[in-house]
């Protein structure tokens, strides 16, 4: 991940990418997360932009670091259950804030869903 | 812990005759950040900078580094690189890291070839017969090649085409030391801003905002680069 949308604090979307990665199961509880340095030239930014993703992501208890041996991934499966949850509504609110700015109305969201699906499907 | 240097401008003012290049700024630069130094032309960026490298002496107001005037002691802690090319013509780049190896203690010959190599840069190319974009590669890698407390970038990317940027901001990431301080002058601010801790915008001269590029983002909910271009509206 290269492209960053420089309207958002870059620590917000290293912290998402991160985060999904641990949903989809790329870093599974326990892991070891790399280096800040390895980090900072994966996603090409400042180290202390990592440090502060690393801090946040510490302050939500997803991460665990070790003072000598570095950052782990949680272990708590409830907590990553949690966050796969508040990941999965935040899309869901943003795709129904979207629909109701074309003019969608609660009723018609099913209806819609099952057509596109079908299409999207299709290819 | 690693003890924190800087360098400290106070109430410096620089003018060119009757043109006020420099007008009373006051800012710190400490080792640890990378610090974006962000003006439009004519604003003073390269004044500041010159007056770090103890290149203008007459001014008002006081600039240390690390507690000291620009002197010997402060030019071996500052790797400069300056917005233009500097080496004569008839030299091979060989002979530059020559030059750099026995001016400079902390040059590290290897690390340099090995970036000439990732710029795809010959040794032995002749300075004369290297574009302009070339010339700054060269110089950037010299730069880069120490192990100084201070990096001081002058338009780093300004005749770099958009391809290189990409390799000149790993390479700048890459041999950053996280104890040093790092400031970019530049206005070509959308490639460069998430490498950034901090920004300092100049405007004719004076200081008009030192932040942090997150917070600002936060704030605003824009780019370093809009907020610039609200700032400096022309």
């Amino acid at each position: 991940m290269k492209n960053f949308d420089s309207n958002i604090p870059i620590y917000l979307q290293v912290m998402d990418d991160i985060k999904k990665q641990i949903i989809t199961g790329k870093l599974k509880p326990n892991d070891k997360l790399s280096s800040v340095r390895e980090l900072a030239q994966t996603y090409a930014v400042n180290p202390n932009t990592i440090q502060r993703t690393f801090q946040e992501l510490e302050k939500e208890d997803l991460v665990k670091s070790e003072r000598t041996s570095g950052r782990y991934v949680c272990a708590d499966e409830n907590r990553i259950n949690n966050l796969r949850f508040k990941m999965t509504e935040k899309v869901i609110c943003d795709f129904i804030n979207e629909l109701n700015e074309l003019g969608y109305k609660e009723n018609d969201i099913p209806q819609l869903l099952e057509q596109v699906k079908e299409k999207y499907y299709e290819r | 812990m690693n003890d924190k240097k800087c360098i400290e401008f106070e109430n410096v003012s620089k003018s060119y005759g009757s043109k006020q290049a420099l007008s009373n700024v006051n800012v710190k630069l400490e080792t640890g950040k990378i610090i974006g130094l962000l003006g439009p032309n004519g604003s003073g960026k390269t004044t500041m900078i010159k007056i770090i490298n103890g290149l203008l002496r007459s001014y008002q107001g006081t600039c240390l580094i690390d507690g000291q005037l620009p002197n010997e002691v402060s030019k071996s802690m500052i790797s400069y690189l300056p917005d233009e090319p500097y080496f004569q013509e008839w030299m091979k780049i060989k002979d530059a890291l020559n030059l750099f190896r026995d001016h400079y203690q902390d040059f590290d010959w290897a690390l340099c070839m090995t970036l000439l190599d990732r710029l795809g840069l010959d040794p032995n190319l002749k300075i004369k017969s290297c574009s302009k974009g070339m010339k700054e590669k060269f110089q950037l890698a010299l730069v880069m090649s120490r192990k100084a407390q201070f990096y001081i970038l002058d338009e780093p990317l300004g005749g770099v085409d958009p391809a290189a940027r990409e390799l000149i901001l790993d390479i700048i990431l890459k041999n950053y030391n996280e104890n040093s301080c790092l400031l970019i002058s530049t206005h070509l601010i959308s490639d460069i801003e998430k490498i950034f801790d901090e920004i300092i915008f100049l405007k004719n001269g004076e200081v008009v905002l030192q932040k942090n590029c997150e917070e600002l983002r936060n704030e605003t909910g824009k780019s370093v680069d809009e907020t610039f271009r609200e700032v400096f509206k022309c």
